[in-house]
């Protein structure tokens, strides 16, 4: 029974990965298609940005590659579901779990943001990396399915993982949107921008939308903080031990605070936040790659 | 214009001559008064407050890269082995003591008189201005946002002010106008996170003033009584001493580990003790697991390691007893093999074995004998017997576990089950059976509740501060009798106009 529900999750995130690169190449032919030849664009009324970029060719491209991601999303969230079956708890208890609930965390914040602004232009970016992710997660650091350890048996395992997993998903998101404002910028300092990056939301839309996604996560990043202290004292005996886990959560929180204060107090806009919010979501990487892998301490559980 | 100032949610600390980047720092000719004043208002400064904030982060990494003595100290010994060099700069610069370390200390003391030295005053700024009118309606609504104006019937002042009552915001009432506003919470929000803050440096200072943390290793059968003597290792906050140690006993009645057959990996840890509380007769059985620790007042004891302890008897050439009893191994891996050593003081010359034992025995070709799974399946132990000076007296502090072998000589070698028994010339050894053993952590921690309390707060403080708006609306009847109706948002904050809107709809509604 529990081989079983292994095998159903593997093959959800196998699916998963196969319509996540589906929608890769339908944002790649959507971003491609819409650039008219230079003839057509002579013939045609308007802007520079309407004679250079027609969208509406390519409408039916962008809708098969947001249906795609939706459904990717919902087989990846078959196949966690389906791992935590396997596993008879929620499914976090190492790094091959953590990935692929993050690249599930990642997807949903992407859609979530969706509904609200027209991100479709990130869809190209936004599949290729969980498409890396969830390769890296099943070819480097895939375990079977296993019980937990005794340490991970608690109520806060499911709270403090969901909020912190959570937070990363947005954190990440937010990282993408500066990562695109500080290229997009070094492109229009350069001259204008090139055809296909006309769609894109101009640089104070960008700029706005990563701080809001860092402003409306920043209080669960604290509980997720929060509530592991309040795990860490009941099962390691002190709230907070500098564990490097720790006290890369605590500096990645610190990055942050330092980000909304520079922003909102000092009026910190552009280039110098895009680059502080780039650095803070960095700490946050690193605190899950260089802990888990090469680090010490009480987060490495069992392998990875 | 009466305008909000244009900082926004973040803003506890106000913008000051000097904050800026791009400002020139001038130092005023002033007095001692003046220039400690001057030093206070740069500490207390927005910019200074955020360098100390990177800097704590920044200052946080090397504690994480290079071994801490609080958390691994076998580590740090290595790290002096491997490169004795470096390791003597490292310790010079407290690497090894990161986050007790002078420097550290300071960025963060300086950080928390700065957040002080800014919030407080602002809290009172803020109480003032939580009692006060809203200013008064400005001349123009025109030029405000959300403008709408249409003919009165003349009860609309009367009716707005119900509204304003009814949705709570504060009003100044002018003879043809009222100001409201509402939204204070998003300053009171900010400035709770702050003071939380400093609650939880205070919870953090009193665990480590006023703290004690021991543990203890207890085999099973024993018991445990706590009195500073029977602790391993014990160590106490800066402002309390032995007399703390909260008189409690714990005897080990059964301990239970359970493994996975697949992959080895720790299932369940459950040990059932008998606990008799400080001052009381009775006793009552308990049990203790991995995540749900035994709480006596403030102090609590976790449940933290677990390893095995076999029992030998040892015997000298007449056949009396040497040595008796269960005697703790240190696990080495996940399958637990363990080592240990079993010391015979008594005797000349003094006798000694350095042993490990297997939980499940296998003959490995490369390394001898390995475990290839934690519990006890085929249990082993394998020793060698060494005479001559076992060095106790020498004064340097021997773990219990090793045994210095330099000023001895090995005389035999051999394994053994449960039950069996090797004879050389000097004596014989038992090997009786074994039993577990638990690491206790005795921990008490006067200061956690604070800590909890200002995190609890700062969560609230900090989602008050995130989304509450702050707005005001306001009406007015000119003298032609048109009603005006205008808002304004701070940090342009959304919803204001579906909020005036709804003011407006209610106008014109009431009859």
């Amino acid at each position: 029974m529990q081989i079983t529900w292994a095998y159903i999750s593997n093959y959800f995130i196998y699916s998963a990965m196969g319509v996540f690169a589906l929608s890769f190449f339908a944002h790649a032919f959507e971003t491609a298609w819409a650039v008219r030849t230079p003839d057509q664009s002579e013939n045609t009324e308007g802007s520079l940005k309407t004679k250079t970029l027609d969208y509406t060719r390519t409408e039916r491209a962008a809708r098969i590659a947001t249906a795609m991601m939706i459904l990717g999303f919902i087989l990846l969230l078959g196949g966690v579901i389906a791992r935590g079956v396997s596993a008879k708890h929620v499914p976090w208890g190492n790094m091959y779990e953590f990935s692929i609930t993050g690249a599930l965390a990642f997807t949903g914040a992407y859609l979530a943001a969706l509904r609200k602004y027209d991100l479709r232009w990130l869809g190209l970016f936004i599949s290729i990396s969980v498409l890396l992710t969830l390769g890296t997660a099943i070819t480097l650091l895939y375990r079977d399915s296993a019980p937990l350890v005794p340490a991970l048996k608690s109520t806060w395992l499911v709270i403090h993982v969901i909020a912190a997993i959570i937070s990363g998903g947005v954190f990440l998101l937010a990282n993408v949107i500066a990562g695109a404002y500080l290229y997009l910028e070094a492109m229009e300092s350069r001259g204008e921008r090139k055809a296909w990056a006309k769609r894109l939301p101009d640089l104070e839309t960008l700029d706005q939308l990563s701080y809001r996604l860092v402003a409306f996560v920043f209080p669960l990043w604290t509980f997720a903080v929060i509530a592991g202290a309040i795990w860490a004292e009941s099962a390691w005996g002190r709230y907070w031990g500098w564990d490097p886990k720790e006290t890369w959560a605590f500096i990645t929180w610190v990055a942050y605070a330092a980000y909304l204060h520079a922003r909102v107090t000092i009026g910190w806009r552009g280039k110098r936040a895009a680059w502080l919010c780039l650095f803070a979501g960095s700490t946050f990487l690193f605190n899950y790659v260089y802990v888990n892998v090469w680090g010490t301490g009480k987060h490495t559980y069992s392998g990875l | 214009m009466d305008r909000f100032d244009d900082l926004s949610s973040f803003d506890d600390y106000r913008i000051r001559t000097g904050d800026l980047m791009t400002q020139e720092i001038n130092i005023p000719e002033l007095g001692t008064v003046g220039l400690l004043r001057y030093f206070w208002r740069q500490l207390t400064s927005m910019r200074t407050a955020l360098i100390l904030l990177m800097m704590l982060g920044l200052a946080a990494i090397p504690g994480s890269l290079i071994p801490q003595r609080s958390q691994n100290p076998m580590a740090v010994r290595q790290y002096f082995i491997d490169s004795p060099e470096l390791a003597r700069w490292i310790d010079r610069l407290s690497g090894f003591t990161v986050y007790s370390s002078p420097w550290f200390s300071a960025i963060y003391i300086l950080l928390f008189i700065s957040l002080i030295g800014c919030v407080l005053p602002r809290t009172l700024e803020h109480y003032k201005s939580m009692r006060a009118q809203p200013p008064a309606t400005p001349r123009n609504l025109s030029r405000m946002e959300a403008f709408q104006e249409f003919a009165g019937r003349g009860s609309e002042l009367e009716s707005a002010k119900k509204w304003f009552k009814k949705n709570r915001f504060r009003v100044r009432i002018e003879d043809q106008s009222i100001s409201a506003e509402k939204g204070y919470l998003r300053e009171t929000g900010n400035l709770l996170f702050h003071l939380s803050l400093i609650l939880i440096l205070l919870g953090v200072s009193i665990g480590s003033l006023f703290g004690m943390r021991g543990e203890a290793i207890v085999n099973k059968g024993e018991r445990f009584i706590s009195i500073p003597t029977s602790y391993d290792t014990l160590s106490f906050g800066k402002l309390v001493n032995e007399e703390s140690v909260q008189p409690f006993i714990i005897e080990v009645i059964d301990f239970v580990a359970k493994y996975d057959a697949l992959t080895n990996a720790p299932q369940d840890y459950t040990a059932t003790v008998r606990v008799t509380n400080p001052g009381e007769k009775t006793s009552e059985i308990k049990t203790l697991k991995v995540n749900s620790p035994l709480t006596f007042g403030n102090t609590r004891v976790y449940l933290q390691a677990n390893g095995y302890s076999p029992i030998v008897t040892v015997r000298d050439s007449t056949g009396a007893v040497a040595l008796q009893g269960p005697v703790p191994f240190l696990p080495q891996d996940g399958n637990l093999r363990s080592i240990g050593a079993i010391k015979v003081p008594d005797g000349n010359p003094q006798l000694g074995f350095v042993a490990s034992f297997l939980p499940t025995y296998e003959r490995d070709g490369a390394n001898g004998g390995i475990s290839v799974f934690p519990e006890l399946l085929n249990p082993k132990l394998l020793f060698s017997i060494w005479q001559g000076d076992l060095g106790l007296d020498s004064g340097i502090p021997q773990s219990v576990y090793r045994m210095d072998t330099t000023k001895m000589r090995r005389i035999a070698l051999d394994s053994l089950k449960p039950g069996e028994t090797f004879t050389y010339p000097e004596g014989s050894i038992t090997f009786e059976t074994v039993v577990p053993w638990i690491n206790l952590q005795i921990v008490d921690d006067p200061g956690k509740s604070y800590a909890l309390y200002g995190a609890i707060a700062a969560i609230l403080g900090l989602l008050a501060s995130l989304f509450g708006r702050r707005r005001r609306i306001w009406i007015r009847i000119t003298p032609t009798g048109v009603v005006e109706v205008a808002g304004l948002a701070k940090n342009s904050a959304p919803g204001l106009t579906a909020e005036v809107e709804k003011f407006v709809a209610h106008l014109r509604e009431e009859k």
